[in-house]
């Protein structure tokens, strides 16, 4: 009994050493449980707290509006239309297929529309809106909005997408936008948004930074599988301000309706430099960028000889012919080489050495006066003219009349054009021989100008200052600069000088013998003073001369160029004007007569009353 | 002494004793444990997002669990004692259905319908397996277990239901069951050599152990050393309730307002992430007195056993303790990233209706030995 109960005292004070011993240690074991805790959640707790953050929010872009572009009378050229959009969240639908059988009954979804959305359903999370179809019209949205208890999971929504009302009016002027490229990448995170657009020409491209305004964000909290589940903070963006530009719209789709293709028209603000209406035949809908150009689209434009996307006002090159005339005679003139009433005879030929260049007119002007040589346009006056002043003198007054220099307009991918020099041309290794100087006398040979800077020489012939052709008016409400005609420097031009000049092309039209009577303005708008021009596109050789050439009978693209510069009111000089008609013959048949109706239309626009208004046939 | 009466009291008033019994009862640890289902009612209502989802059931639960292990509470030592074996092999019978015809869980099969419950056996035969060992060993005298013969039988008793478990295959589970066997061995006097040569087997065995080991596991245990290696994948539960736990910081995020919680980055937060979900909506301080809860509930456990003066009694108390610490210890460290992850629940508090039913059956006859601590057994054979 004793040794049992010996036994048991063994046992009983094992038991107690190593149960205490248990649980020591597992009281242990839950201390070190607690220290760990404590280095989470003391220590490291500002760490995890930045990392559960992390997690829960999520920062989104609110895109926001795209700047308007308007024209001078306020109406827009360039502004935003609602995209209406439906959308399809399937777990809100117990059937993805009915709904959109359903919906396909009230919309017809093409085929591989259908194929698109599940395809798109299958990728994405059940919560997650798939586009069903956008840019529906207000009617199928009433349609879709009245079904609505019919389709469950189908939800509309409201982006805004560009919309030029004007479509193919102004699209070289306003230009259009499209998903950025990866040149576009500015570091603007806006423009990682899907559904984006900048501005790929024109004023659009010009002005995108401002037109484009800065990204609003909002912080939204998600819960793990990414499902918003709301709105902790927003930060509105600021709105792209509004472009409001010189050019009348109105007046604009007036020319375009007189124009044919391979035409280009620039009506200038001759004082300011506001352009007021630039055309270029044909044209094309910048609205059809939004969706994305169709390849075939593509194809049709590139493969169109006349060029639809490419603005020939700013981008056409061509020789000045006749129209360079004044240039010549004012470099002349400031050179002191020719006497104002000093005349030249023209037998109809001009011989240097052996070689013989002809005037125009076969039979020649006899003697001729430098307001006699402008007004008939006699070649052979400046043949002598530049002959005696050398080209470097007639580049540099071309230089200063706007011609071959950088203008500066906002259209990006302006050509600067080109006027030739001595030294130009020995770059090219080639010398300049006095037979190019007789050429270029009267503006043929390597001249490239555009319409636009055309238009700039007019308009300063007219202003004796050096004004620069521009379109932006006003951004966000505060006035751009070039406002004002003080603005522009004087050219330096004595006004003796150019007061010759001007006389030289109010003859052209208003005098008997003039080159472009047909120019004339009906007697009670005023008086617009001009000058013709033509430019071969192929030369002509002696023998085809003497066998009775005719262009006439040439194909159209071997038909010479029409050209026409023209400012009016004479004695007040406000609009200045260039046309440019490819393949039109002569400018006094093709290119004076337009002229002078889109003189006609820019008078009835600004300046006539009512009662003053000349009908559309006042040739 | 109140041993002396206390003893009078059992052996006569066998019949009608039950009264007294119940006065008998430390009503001080059923407010603890009525506190702990408290804090798992309070984190419950939060995973739910409000009383439906799990709190209110869990009440209902705690309820029942109450009334069973008051029940047990009642019912002599000795009584339970001699019927100790046919719990085992009830147990062992489960287990075997389970791997017939249990249900598939995560790749494992784990658990068997019983009406509305469903039943984890290998919950049920931890408590089992310590019965029976409890029951062997009280027959022991000091003598007797210095010998190795008469170790063989009880080892085999806890090898059949761990090579059982494993092969549902639960590695977690299997692993504590030999941890609560090895603790009753030890609390029983096995020698200490003998112990040491088991675990340099089992040294010599892992490596061997882990190639027949699934993939699932295997994941596990790498994802454990390196989390941050597949952050998407098996880890990504692990960082994510670290990132919760940690986020809670010292005071917590707020009842309710637990944002890795409630915004689904934590994973199964009504049952192994329970206790993320109460660290980062109340911070270290709830954390650490969630802790402290559960381990005066261990603690309860070892006192009772001290406290016992029978084998049986003692050795029951001392391993429902481990097993009761091996849930927590499992549970927290395996939310804190210490330990790989293994699906082990928090005892009262985390959802689960044969979790709860099992860890009050084990408290019951915890209470049973604290009511019975002064029985008479029969002397111990030599």
């Amino acid at each position: 009994m004793k040794g049992i109960r010996r036994e048991e005292e063994k046992r009983r004070s094992t038991f107690t050493r190593r149960a205490l011993a248990l649980g020591l240690g597992q009281m242990a074991l839950f201390g070190v449980l607690g220290t760990r805790l404590y280095r989470l959640q003391a220590e490291e707790g500002d760490r995890y707290r930045t990392l559960a953050e992390e997690n829960r929010l999520s920062a989104r872009l609110i895109p926001p509006p795209r700047g308007r572009i308007l024209d001078r009378n306020g109406q827009v050229v360039a502004g935003n239309k609602l995209n209406w959009r439906v959308l399809l969240v399937a777990e809100q639908t117990q059937d993805v297929g009915a709904t959109l059988e359903t919906f396909s009954r009230i919309v017809p979804l093409a085929e591989h529309e259908r194929a698109r959305i599940e395809r798109e359903l299958r990728r994405r999370r059940r919560f997650v809106p798939v586009m069903v179809r956008e840019f529906l019209s207000w009617e199928e949205m009433a349609r879709i909005e009245v079904n609505a208890p019919d389709l469950p999971g189908i939800l509309i929504d409201v982006g805004t997408t560009r919309l030029y009302p004007e479509a193919e009016h102004l699209a070289h002027l306003v230009g259009y936008v499209a998903p950025p490229a990866e040149r576009d990448m500015d570091g603007d995170p806006l423009l990682e948004l899907p559904g984006i657009r900048v501005g790929r020409a024109g004023l659009e491209r010009f002005h995108d930074q401002v037109l484009r305004g800065r990204a609003g964000a909002v912080q939204l909290e998600v819960n793990a599988v990414g499902r918003v589940i709301r709105e902790v903070e927003r930060r509105e963006g600021v709105p792209g301000q509004d472009v409001q530009v010189s050019v009348d719209a109105e007046l604009q789709k007036a020319i375009r309706g007189k124009i044919e293709e391979g035409t280009s028209v620039v009506v200038l603000d001759a004082k300011n430099g506001e352009v007021l209406a630039m055309a270029s035949q044909p044209s094309f809908d910048p609205n059809l960028f939004n969706a994305g150009v169709s390849a075939a689209q593509w194809r049709q434009w590139t493969a169109n000889r006349s060029t639809p996307l490419i603005n020939k006002a700013t981008n056409g090159l061509y020789a000045p012919g006749s129209t360079f005339k004044m240039v010549v005679a004012l470099a002349a003139l400031e050179a002191k080489v020719i006497a104002p009433g000093e005349r030249v005879s023209c037998p109809g030929y001009f011989d240097l050495g052996d070689t013989r260049f002809h005037c125009w007119s076969r039979y020649g002007h006899g003697g001729v006066d430098m307001r006699a040589g402008l007004k008939y346009s006699c070649d052979c006056y400046f043949y002598e003219a530049a002959r005696r002043t050398g080209i470097d003198r007639i580049a540099a007054m071309a230089n200063r009349f706007g011609l071959g220099v950088d203008l500066d307009i906002e259209l990006p991918g302006t050509r600067k054009g080109l006027v030739p020099t001595r030294a130009w041309r020995q770059a090219q290794g080639k010398p300049w021989n006095l037979g190019d100087t007789i050429v270029h006398g009267i503006g043929q040979g390597f001249y490239q100008l555009t319409p636009l800077s055309l238009a700039t020489m007019a308009a300063r012939l007219a202003t004796g200052r050096a004004v620069q052709p521009h379109l932006t008016r006003s951004i966000g409400g505060r006035p751009a600069r070039g406002g004002r005609p003080e603005e522009w420097p004087a050219l330096g031009i004595p006004e003796r000088d150019l007061r010759l000049v001007r006389e030289g092309m109010w003859a052209v039209v208003n005098e008997a013998g003039g080159t472009a009577r047909v120019a004339r303005l009906p007697e009670q708008l005023g008086v617009l003073a001009g000058k013709t021009g033509s430019v071969q596109v192929r030369r002509v050789s002696r023998e085809q001369r003497e066998r009775g050439f005719k262009v006439e009978n040439q194909p159209r693209e071997w038909r010479p160029h029409a050209l026409f510069v023209a400012y009016a009111p004479y004695d007040n000089p406000l609009y200045a004007v260039s046309v440019v008609v490819e393949h039109g013959m002569s400018g006094a048949g093709a290119a004076a007569p337009l002229a002078k109706e889109v003189m006609v239309e820019v008078f009835n626009r600004f300046r006539a009353t009512p009662g003053q208004r000349v009908a559309e046939a006042g040739r | 002494m109140s041993g002396t009466f206390e003893r009078r009291l059992l052996t006569r008033d066998r019949g009608n004793g039950w009264l007294q019994k119940l006065w008998l009862i430390p009503w001080s640890f059923v407010l603890l444990l009525c506190a702990v289902a408290a804090v798992g009612y309070v984190a419950l209502y939060s995973a739910g997002g409000g009383p439906e989802a799990y709190a209110a059931k869990h009440a209902i639960r705690f309820g029942f669990g109450l009334v069973l292990m008051l029940g047990i509470a009642l019912v002599d030592i000795r009584f339970i004692a001699r019927f100790a074996w046919l719990g085992y092999l009830g147990g062992l019978a489960l287990l075997v259905l389970v791997l017939l015809h249990g249900n598939v869980g995560k790749g494992a099969q784990r658990w068997i319908d019983i009406g509305p419950l469903q039943l984890q056996p290998s919950e049920l035969m931890k408590i089992m397996l310590v019965l029976a060992l409890a029951a062997w060993f009280q027959r022991a005298s000091w003598e007797r277990i210095g010998n190795p013969l008469f170790l063989v039988p009880p080892a085999i008793m806890v090898l059949v239901p761990v090579g059982l478990i494993l092969k549902q295959p639960n590695l977690g589970t299997g692993l504590i069951t030999a941890i609560i066997g090895g603790a009753v061995f030890f609390a029983a006097g096995v020698r200490l050599w003998k112990f040491a040569l088991i675990l340099a087997g089992a040294g010599v065995a892992a490596p061997i152990a882990y190639e027949h080991l699934h993939d699932y596991q295997r994941a596990r245990i790498t994802t454990f050393l390196d989390p941050e290696s597949d952050p998407l994948g098996a880890g990504y539960n692990i960082i994510q309730s670290k990132i919760a736990l940690g986020s809670g910081g010292l005071w917590g995020k707020g009842f309710l307002q637990g944002t890795q919680g409630h915004l689904n980055f934590l994973p199964e937060k009504q049952t192994d992430f329970i206790f993320t979900m109460l660290a980062e909506e109340f911070g270290l301080v709830g954390a650490l007195t969630t802790l402290g809860l559960l381990a005066l509930v261990v603690l309860f456990c070892f006192a009772v056993a001290l406290r016992c003066r029978h084998q049986f009694g003692r050795l029951l108390a001392v391993g429902l303790g481990t097993n009761v610490f091996c849930y927590v210890f499992v549970n927290v460290a395996m939310v804190t990233g210490s330990i790989p992850v293994g699906g082990v629940p928090l005892p009262l508090i985390s959802h689960g209706g044969s979790a709860m039913l099992t860890t009050m059956l084990g408290f019951g006859l915890l209470l049973s030995v604290y009511v019975h601590r002064d029985a008479e057994f029969g002397p111990a054979r030599d």
